[in-house]
């Protein structure tokens, strides 16, 4: 090998969002952990602070920046380095280093690109050279022409008639991709495709054709081999992010397997790719006719699902493939004794499902198709298709307990638009067309989805038709078998006879029916492997591996990302285990998302890539003979089970199940805090809504409204009034005795203030408090934190150190802990109080420079751990978290943040002053500097007037603006010149869309009149159109004061690129 | 159908019985590939053999319609199933293909092929893998056969052709020597444009005039053809070219002076990594065999050509001087990957002009 380079920076990927999430911190740590090992000196830009990535013991230094060129570049003026990893932090980093190429960067500081060459990346990523490339070759692609105006779109719609397929070059997840049915479709799509970019593709569509992915390794000896291949279970047309995704391909013969492969080297190899890259292909259901679709010259969220599928380690692979190795130089890292340069051979069946979190937002299409809505995905590993996909549809946590659970999502309708149009629910649908008698080849015509999958599908509900028949409860032995073999849970079979999880879980034992534990090996048991990447499968007859020592103990991991719960959790479950390997202990993870860091088997002592549920974690805890579980680091699904775990005898380490249930049972909790003199907002839990009128009266409007059980919408709402709270009650919520609702006051003008700390018996020993931006009744996890608070009187700070003291004493609290407060005038509330690990750790561990995770595993596992007395309230910089919306992909949903969470995920960025590190944290989310015009809609009369004396200062600064009716009367009567502009729905000129759609301002700023906007009002369509057409949107009325006064503080070339070490506490 | 696996170790696994419900025994060796049931049944050199199959969902594309012209077999490897018998972790009875003509199962029934199902094929593969190919026997019905060791017998002359069959391509003619011969490595050559004069396993290469020779894969043992090793002496002597697959390599470093022997539990998969000797180039090959050439015993006019980089046995010795040439793979595929077809292109490149 020729390794050339001393120091390397990578690229992340910034915050997790739709399209790019938790997968390029997998790859990005690898790359991090393979360069370390060589020696090389490692740079990493991340904002996400929230990653393993961005870890202390990872890079040499780390850069919590934005990931854009003018801030990449401060950095490689600053360091030097003389190469750069560009693959491994998704489209983000790609599409930063390829500006970085054109605007000559790289040249003028002789960074060299490792990997694959920028030439090649560009011949992919720009669809008529790539078109080209291939031809070359004769390898086919589908018919297309790449257009840069509308006329031209029109004109290459009708040469290839409709449906047409409209594609964009350089998108993440495909996005403002779409299919098009006729001319006004596709007029509307290019319009708002060249909006940001400068070339549209217009293709044939290749509807109802199987859509299979090649995973492709190649070295600069000019080997090539094909790591793993998948085949959607949905064919082209709905985006492979998007599908459900098994692996390997399923029902492909031979011929087809080798034949795409054949291709996929063989266009590898033209195109020079060096590393990693993913090839997908359309191909014919009915004859031997494929075409490619895509090459992504950089590791992706397929590739890693690959590695998690196949247990080979692509970015660590693509990377030692970057700094010049040879595949025949590097070792399978799974046997130890095997060589990396040969194709996996599984011996198990994985299928992938992604997590939508469509009820969330309010007006948001559930229609699925060619861009990516998804925000996160779980796998599955079994040994049956049959068993995988009812593991799979469990692991997503959307309330099923396999696919018979159809009917709660279907409510036993059937409905053939719904097989035809996809929505996130689709694969429920086509169980409720089983369950209605519709036949297999009537729903292969509706969804083109192959028979062999229905099949399967088709045997499931069979398994369930006669379960039915064992009404009494008791199924015979081979029967209960068949049925574990096709994946039914303990639970999912209660459901079914009508008994509980705890008599089938008897009828097992007794049966003696139990899972084996099975390796992943990489070559189907041709080797002895030393592997510990370990699943559970009805399907065997012995285990592959033994429990070995004592002091073992399972960590349960925070499974499919979500909104509300993702990469964070990660880092926790990561920390965690490094923290008990020192203590020498044996780890043992439990989880099930393949864009994390927790699932690479090198992180601990053993990995079970299976169902976080009672079930599993008591077949592992048995095995394994474990001492205890933690339970505080995955998040809500690990915190939720440990009661239930404890009621099995399990063993859950840290706070005890009792404590947990006391501060998740909201009665429990209201008690304890009224024990404690603690004060908190008052609140109801009703089953009519006369009570919660009764409730209105004695406290006032406006109320927050949580219902049990939500039928659409989303799930948490405030209401100002009596019609609203009536209307929202009777749209979107079920209320009775079995389904109450939870309503409380909502305080307003209040500010939200955390704690996230770590108690040991009871005594916090160490704590950080922080305050939000936004005011109360943003959704902690959509508000921008500060840390350490800037604003906050010491009096309600002290009163939240006493308030969680006496919290942690009452509980007992051994382990982290997050309360959240509303405080107003020196007067705290207390509005939510978790016995784990929070959202905020990594960021206030980070920021403070104290592993709280740390010292929370140490505390569980009764170590002597020193307590920190320091403040940190005389930090000498500061750290904001910002949140990352999505919105842009979720077609139509409104872009306001509210009680209930919108965000996909978060960066942090440190500064001297907090000016500084909310202007880069903002910049790293996606807004830009500077601004020279907006567009103001500033809301009602109160925070109009509270906006005016920032508005002026922006004037001073030269920033023009427009604004709507009321809103440019005010500021022109104040002073503050504002061109008006008509309403969107008024259809007058000069209009507010008008001015979006063309690109008129830079910045819109839209303060929503009220707390819950359900019409599409005026304001929806400005703030979805800034959203459309890519334009920077505030809705918050502090986030937009204290933006534009940072504004006029600093300069953006002024910004200093300062690494995290450079901050001292 | 209740159906039932015993090993000649004692070792016993419970299933169910699919395709042809009758008792059987053979040589149990199992099979790491991914795809390419069809192919990997009727490849001759399974003759005698039980396969266990690592992959655990099998018979989802059904089976294609098999024809057979001149001896010649489209949609599969040979004209019929060559295995004893089969065995499976989750038989799929519904299948979906476009090409498929039947089920897995029922083309076995025709076949009279048993198969099982339900096994956890993973201990099975481990078991074999510690302790070695075994033989063994499917148990249906408790009906016992006897076990039964392939390697005792000629096996190569119960699938070889009886009588030469010409195949015209163009005017070069390469001899086959058909130990078992799959059908690609005929197409292989055919589409190549030579004429291929397909013999019997002991036909003597001097009977005909052709300008090269290539001696296929089949089953057994190498050590039990003497015959056809003699010959290959003989052809060595006259200086044609000749390649040899698989089978065919062995019988051809047997007949340089080289040795053969058992390996523990085979390659038979479709992901073997193998070195081109003295470069940094390695592919990925589909391999079927028992035996190998032992390196060590190696005639010093012989170089080692390839090795497997994953337990670095032989994969492929030539001659230094003279074209003689064989690979223990198999560059025709079908089943498995085909990034070595191009040795084809040499051996043809080198027929005698």
């Amino acid at each position: 090998m020729s390794k050339t380079v001393q120091k390397v920076i990578v690229l992340g990927s910034a915050a997790l969002k739709i399209g790019e999430a938790g997968e390029f911190d997998y790859s990005g740590s690898q790359a991090v952990k393979v360069l370390k090992k060589e020696g090389v000196e490692t740079l990493l830009i991340n904002p996400n602070i929230a990653t393993v990535q961005t870890s202390e013991h990872l890079a040499d230094r780390v850069y919590f920046l934005p990931v854009t060129p003018p801030f990449v570049e401060k950095v490689i003026a600053k360091e030097r380095p003389d190469g750069i990893l560009l693959s491994f932090g998704g489209q983000t980093a790609l599409n930063c280093g390829i500006e970085l190429h054109h605007q000559g960067v790289l040249n003028k500081y002789d960074v060299k690109v490792l990997g694959t060459p920028l030439q090649t990346i560009l011949d992919t990523e720009d669809r008529d050279r790539f078109v080209k490339k291939l031809t070359e070759i004769d390898v086919k692609t589908p018919k297309s022409q790449a257009v840069g105006s509308l006329e031209a779109a029109l004109s290459a719609a009708k040469d290839l008639g409709y449906p047409v397929m409209v594609r964009i070059a350089y998108a993440l997840g495909g996005l403002g991709s779409g299919l098009c049915q006729d001319q006004q479709q596709l007029q509307e799509l290019v319009t708002k495709a060249l909006t940001y970019t400068e070339q549209v593709l217009i293709e044939e569509s290749l509807k109802g054709w199987k859509e299979v992915e090649y995973e492709v390794v190649r070295d600069r000896f000019n080997n090539c081999i094909t790591v793993c291949n998948m085949e959607n279970l949905d064919p082209l047309g709905i985006h492979t992010g998007e599908s459900i995704v098994v692996a390997p391909s399923q029902t492909l013969t031979n011929h087809e397997y080798h034949k795409l492969r054949e291709i996929s080297i063989r266009t590898i190899r033209h195109l020079g790719i060096i590393g990693e890259c993913n090839i997908q292909f359309a191909l014919d259901p009915q004859s031997h006719d494929y075409r490619v679709i895509e090459v992504n010259a950089r590791l992706s969220r397929s590739s890693a699902l690959a590695s998690k599928a196949t247990g080979y380690p692509l970015a660590a692979i693509a990377t030692k493939l970057s700094l010049g190795y040879g595949l025949t130089e590097i070792k399978n890292a799974v046997t130890e004794t095997t060589m990396a340069c040969f194709e996996p051979s599984l011996d198990y069946v994985v299928v992938k499902m992604p997590r939508w979190d469509l009820k969330k937002f309010r007006h948001v299409t559930r229609r699925i198709g060619t861009g990516m809505k998804s925000v996160g995905e779980v796998m599955a590993i079994g040994r049956s298709f049959e068993e995988a996909l009812q593991k799979v549809i469990r692991m997503l946590e959307i309330g099923m307990e396999g696919i018979t659970d159809a009917p709660k999502l279907t409510d036993g309708q059937m409905h053939e638009q719904e097989l035809e149009k996809p929505t996130d629910q689709r694969l429920f649908f086509i169980f409720a067309a089983m369950s209605k008698g519709i036949s297999i080849d009537r729903i292969y015509e509706l969804t083109h989805i192959d028979r062999w999958f229905l099949f399967k599908i088709h045997k499931i509900f069979s398994m369930q038709q006669r379960l039915l028949k064992f009404s009494n409860g008791i199924v015979p032995s081979h029967i209960l078998l068949e049925a574990k073999r096709m994946g039914f849970s303990d639970k999912q079979i209660a459901l079914i006879l009508k008994s509980n999880e705890n008599d089938i879980l008897s009828m097992r034992d007794n049966y003696n029916i139990h899972p084996a534990v099975k390796q992943i090996d990489t070559l189907a048991a041709e080797f002895p492997a030393k592997t510990n990447y370990l699943y559970l499968t009805y399907h065997g007859c012995e285990d592959d591996v033994r429990a070995n020592g004592t002091k073992t103990v399972l960590i349960l991991g925070s499974g499919a990302y979500r909104i509300g719960s993702s990469v964070e959790f990660d880092w926790c479950c990561v920390n965690a285990v490094r923290t008990l390997k020192k203590l020498g202990y044996r780890t043992v993870i439990i989880n099930y998302n393949p864009e994390t860091v927790s699932t690479d088997y090198d992180e601990c002592d053993r990995l079970y890539f299976d169902e976080i549920s009672l079930e599993s974690i008591r077949e592992i805890y048995r095995k394994e003979e474990a001492a205890g579980i933690i339970v505080s680091m995955g998040g809500q699904i690990p915190n939720t089970l440990a009661p239930k775990l404890h009621g099995l005898g399990l063993k859950v380490l840290g706070t005890t199940a009792d404590a947990i249930d006391r501060a998740e049972d909201r009665n429990k909790f209201s008690s304890l805090l009224d024990e404690l003199n603690i004060k908190q907002p008052p609140w109801i839990e009703a089953s009519s809504f006369e009570e919660v009128k009764a409730f209105a009266k004695r406290v006032g409007y406006p109320l927050l409204v949580r219902p049990s059980y939500v039928l659409s919408g989303a799930a948490m709402a405030v209401a100002s009034h009596e019609a609203e709270l009536a209307k929202f009650l009777r749209a979107a919520a079920v209320i009775s005795q079995e389904h109450p609702v939870v309503v409380s006051k909502f305080i307003q003008n209040a500010k939200e203030i955390e704690i996230d700390a770590v108690a040991k018996q009871g005594e916090m020993i160490v704590y950080a408090i922080s305050e939000h931006i936004e005011n109360a009744g943003v959704h902690s996890g959509d508000a921008t934190m500060v840390l350490p608070p800037q604003r906050t009187y010491l009096e309600t700070i002290r009163q939240i150190k006493r308030i969680a003291r006496d919290i942690a004493a009452a509980l007992k609290i051994h382990g982290p802990f997050n309360l959240q407060f509303v405080a107003k005038d020196n007067e705290v509330r207390v509005i939510e109080c978790n016995l784990r690990a929070s959202r905020s750790l990594p960021f206030v561990s980070k920021v403070y420079r104290v592993n709280f995770v740390d010292m929370a595993t140490q505390v569980i596992m009764g170590e002597p751990v020193q307590k920190i007395d320091k403040s940190f309230m005389e930090l000498d910089y500061v750290g904001i978290k910002a949140p990352q919306f999505s919105f842009m992909r979720l077609v139509g949903a409104d872009p306001t943040v509210g009680v209930e969470m919108a965000s996909t995920g978060e960066v942090a960025c440190l500064g001297d002053d907090f000016d500084e590190a909310f202007l880069k944290a903002m910049l790293s989310v996606g807004y830009r500097l500077p601004v020279h015009r907006a567009l103001i809609s500033s809301g009602p009369i109160v925070s109009k007037a509270e906006l005016l004396e920032d508005l002026r200062g922006w004037q001073q600064l030269g920033v023009s603006f427009y604004a709507t009716g009321g809103t440019a009367t005010f500021m022109n009567r104040h002073g503050v010149k504002a061109d008006s502009v008509h309403w969107p729905l008024e259809k007058k000129q000069p209009n507010a869309l008008e001015l979006i759609q063309k690109g008129g301002v830079d910045l819109v700023i839209n303060i929503p009149k009220n707390f819950q906007e359900e019409e599409l009002t005026n304001d929806y369509i400005i703030r979805r159109a800034a959203v459309d057409y890519n334009i920077p949107l505030i809705t918050n009325l502090q986030l937009a004061k204290r933006f534009i006064e940072a504004t006029l503080k600093w300069d953006f070339d002024a910004l200093p690129a300062k690494s995290w070490r450079e901050y001292r506490p | 159908m209740h159906s039932y696996i015993e090993l000649e170790d004692g070792t016993i696994y419970h299933g169910f019985s699919f395709g042809y419900p009758a008792s059987v025994s053979g040589e149990f060796v199992f099979n790491t590939g991914m795809t390419g049931y069809p192919e990997t049944f009727t490849d001759p050199s399974y003759t005698g053999q039980i396969i266990v199959l690592t992959y655990p969902l099998i018979g989802n594309y059904g089976v294609p319609r098999i024809e057979v012209r001149d001896c010649l077999a489209s949609g599969a490897e040979s004209e019929k199933a060559h295995i004893e018998g089969v065995v499976v972790a989750d038989y799929s009875p519904e299948y979906s293909h476009w090409d498929a003509e039947q089920s897995l199962g029922d083309w076995l029934k025709e076949q009279k092929v048993p198969g099982i199902t339900g096994i956890d094929t993973r201990a099975l593969t481990k078991r074999l893998r510690q302790k070695g190919t075994m033989l063994g026997r499917i148990v249906n019905d408790d009906k016992l056969v006897d076990f039964y060791d392939p390697d005792k017998e000629n096996l190569v002359a119960q699938v070889s052709i009886p009588e030469p069959i010409l195949y015209q391509g163009g005017n070069k003619k390469v001899m086959l020597i058909d130990c078992g011969c799959k059908s690609n490595i005929i197409r292989s050559l055919l589409d190549r444009g030579v004429s291929v004069l397909r013999v019997p396993w002991n036909y003597s290469p001097s009977n005909d005039k052709v300008d090269g020779i290539l001696v296929s894969n089949g089953p057994g043992n190498p050590q039990m053809y003497a015959e056809t090793i003699r010959n290959l002496e003989t052809a060595m002597r006259d200086g044609l070219p000749i390649f040899g697959i698989c089978l065919g390599h062995q019988l051809l470093a047997l007949a340089a002076g080289a040795e053969t022997y058992k390996l523990k539990y085979g390659h038979r998969s479709q992901n073997q990594p193998c070195v081109l000797v003295g470069s940094q180039r390695c592919y990925i090959t589909s391999q079927n065999h028992g035996y190998a050439v032992d390196d060590r015993t190696l005639p010093a006019d012989w170089q080692h050509w390839f090795f497997n980089a994953n337990d670095s046995t032989n994969e492929g010795v030539r001659h230094r001087s003279h074209p003689f040439m064989g690979v223990q793979f198999h560059p025709e595929a079908f089943p498995g990957p085909n990034d070595t077809a191009f040795l084809f292109d040499d051996f043809i490149r080198q027929l005698s002009s």
